[in-house]
């Protein structure tokens, strides 16, 4: 065996031992690799999804309604902030990370690449989106790597109420006017699909997936986290009274779980690639809200500068 | 001795866990801070890593700030889940 091999062998049964990696131990490259792309990934994701939320803010019906609203868009900001810290412990730098983004080199999650038409799709992301999220990212908390998984742990903690912050305004739609009623099944219409893709592709044409759940980065494949999504959320939609807009669903009794009809791949890949609904307009903003806060960070800059030079200064007339 | 700079020491018991805080030492410099800190706090294998920091670089929040710093997070109880009211049939969430 090679040096590397025994490097890499020691390292697997760690992993296997469920124990969790550190910063600062040896790892192999592929790993680190692997984990700066998906924890870049899922930051960015974090950031770019205050987009289509943010967009109902000032238009949120009520006071109740806002502050819950504000309250989920800050949290999204916070793990945003948290993951881009988990991923420069693999020694990446902030820039670079931020850098990667704009210039369209990384992904975030494609469902953000979907307009928010009605006050109804707030509720809907809520509901779905985030439920989606919560099932993808509870598992993460048991993480191989130290630091991911435990920014996850914060995360899923605080992300406990954006779910049913969603939810209750479904609840509330679904439960007024014909109008509004119609309303939440249209927002449900169309994120249903997108929720379901946000687990990625299906087993058999993933490519990192075997190695990732080698590694215990994954603990859990994309189709099984998949059908739980199904399965827990059809007698949620039951409750509001909305149909899930998928004829071919239905409770399979040998099986014990949903049958559900086929994703449109062609949607998912295309969207991935950049052809969504709105993904030049996410890339536009966020890259224009970087620039825009280039004078902010200068400032800082500048004051922290001008400080020390200040405390230089008055250090050197008390020695003298 | 007494100008030896004082060191904050930090230890993570196992992997997977924070560092947390387990008290301070004089050291003469960092790396003489850990082996102090090894010998002081991880006697009993209480750790499998430690971090070491002068007290001097640690900037604290003021006390006679906590008002300002905290308060404002006391009446947000829409960031808990609890504030949102959803039937008992509801399940998973």
């Amino acid at each position: 065996m090679t040096e590397i091999q025994s490097l890499e062998k020691r390292f697997q049964d760690r992993i296997d031992n469920e124990e969790r990696i550190e910063p600062r131990d040896w790892m192999p490259e592929k790993y680190r690799k692997t984990l700066i792309r998906q924890i870049s990934q899922h930051a960015h994701s974090e950031i770019v999804g205050m987009l289509p939320e943010g967009n109902w803010i000032t238009r949120a019906p009520n006071l109740r309604r806002k502050l819950g609203l504000i309250a989920k868009v800050q949290d999204e900001a916070g793990h945003g902030l948290y993951l881009y810290s988990a991923c420069e412990t693999l020694g990446i730098s902030r820039d670079e990370v931020l850098d990667q983004l704009h210039t369209g080199k990384a992904k975030y999650s494609s469902i953000f690449n979907y307009p928010t038409l009605t006050w109804a799709d707030i509720g809907a992301i809520g509901w779905l989106v985030d439920g989606a999220a919560i099932l993808n990212q509870v598992p993460i908390c048991r993480c191989s790597y130290g630091p991911y998984a435990r920014a996850m742990v914060r995360v899923c903690k605080e992300e406990s109420f954006h779910q049913r912050q969603g939810y209750e305004i479904m609840l509330a739609l679904a439960n007024g006017t014909p109008e509004q009623k119609e309303m939440a099944q249209d927002a449900l219409n169309r994120w249903w699909w997108p929720s379901l893709m946000m687990f990625g592709p299906s087993d058999s044409e993933s490519t990192h997936s075997a190695q990732s759940m080698a590694w215990k980065i994954k603990r859990f494949s994309n189709d099984e986290l998949r059908q739980r999504m199904v399965d827990m959320t059809k007698p949620q939609a039951d409750i509001l009274g909305l149909t899930i807009p998928d004829p071919d669903l239905k409770w399979n009794d040998e099986k014990g779980m949903h049958d559900f009809g086929e994703i449109d791949w062609g949607e998912f890949w295309a969207v991935v690639k950049g052809d969504g609904p709105c993904n030049k307009e996410r890339l536009a903003a966020r890259v224009k809200a970087h620039e825009d806060g280039q004078w902010v960070r200068d400032a800082a800059v500048a004051y922290s500068e001008k400080q020390e030079a200040r405390k230089a200064a008055t250090d050197t007339t008390q020695v003298a | 001795m007494q100008n030896w700079p004082l060191y904050e020491v930090f230890i993570r018991s196992k992997n997977g866990l924070s560092h947390k805080h387990v008290g301070s030492l004089h050291a003469a410099d960092a790396d003489m801070a850990i082996t102090n800190a090894r010998d002081v706090y991880t006697r009993r294998k209480e750790g499998v890593s430690i971090w070491v920091v002068e007290s001097k670089d640690i900037k604290a929040s003021n006390p006679e700030d906590s008002e300002a710093l905290f308060d404002p997070a006391e009446d947000k109880v829409y960031r808990h889940p609890t504030f949102y009211d959803l039937p008992d049939a509801l399940e998973h969430m």
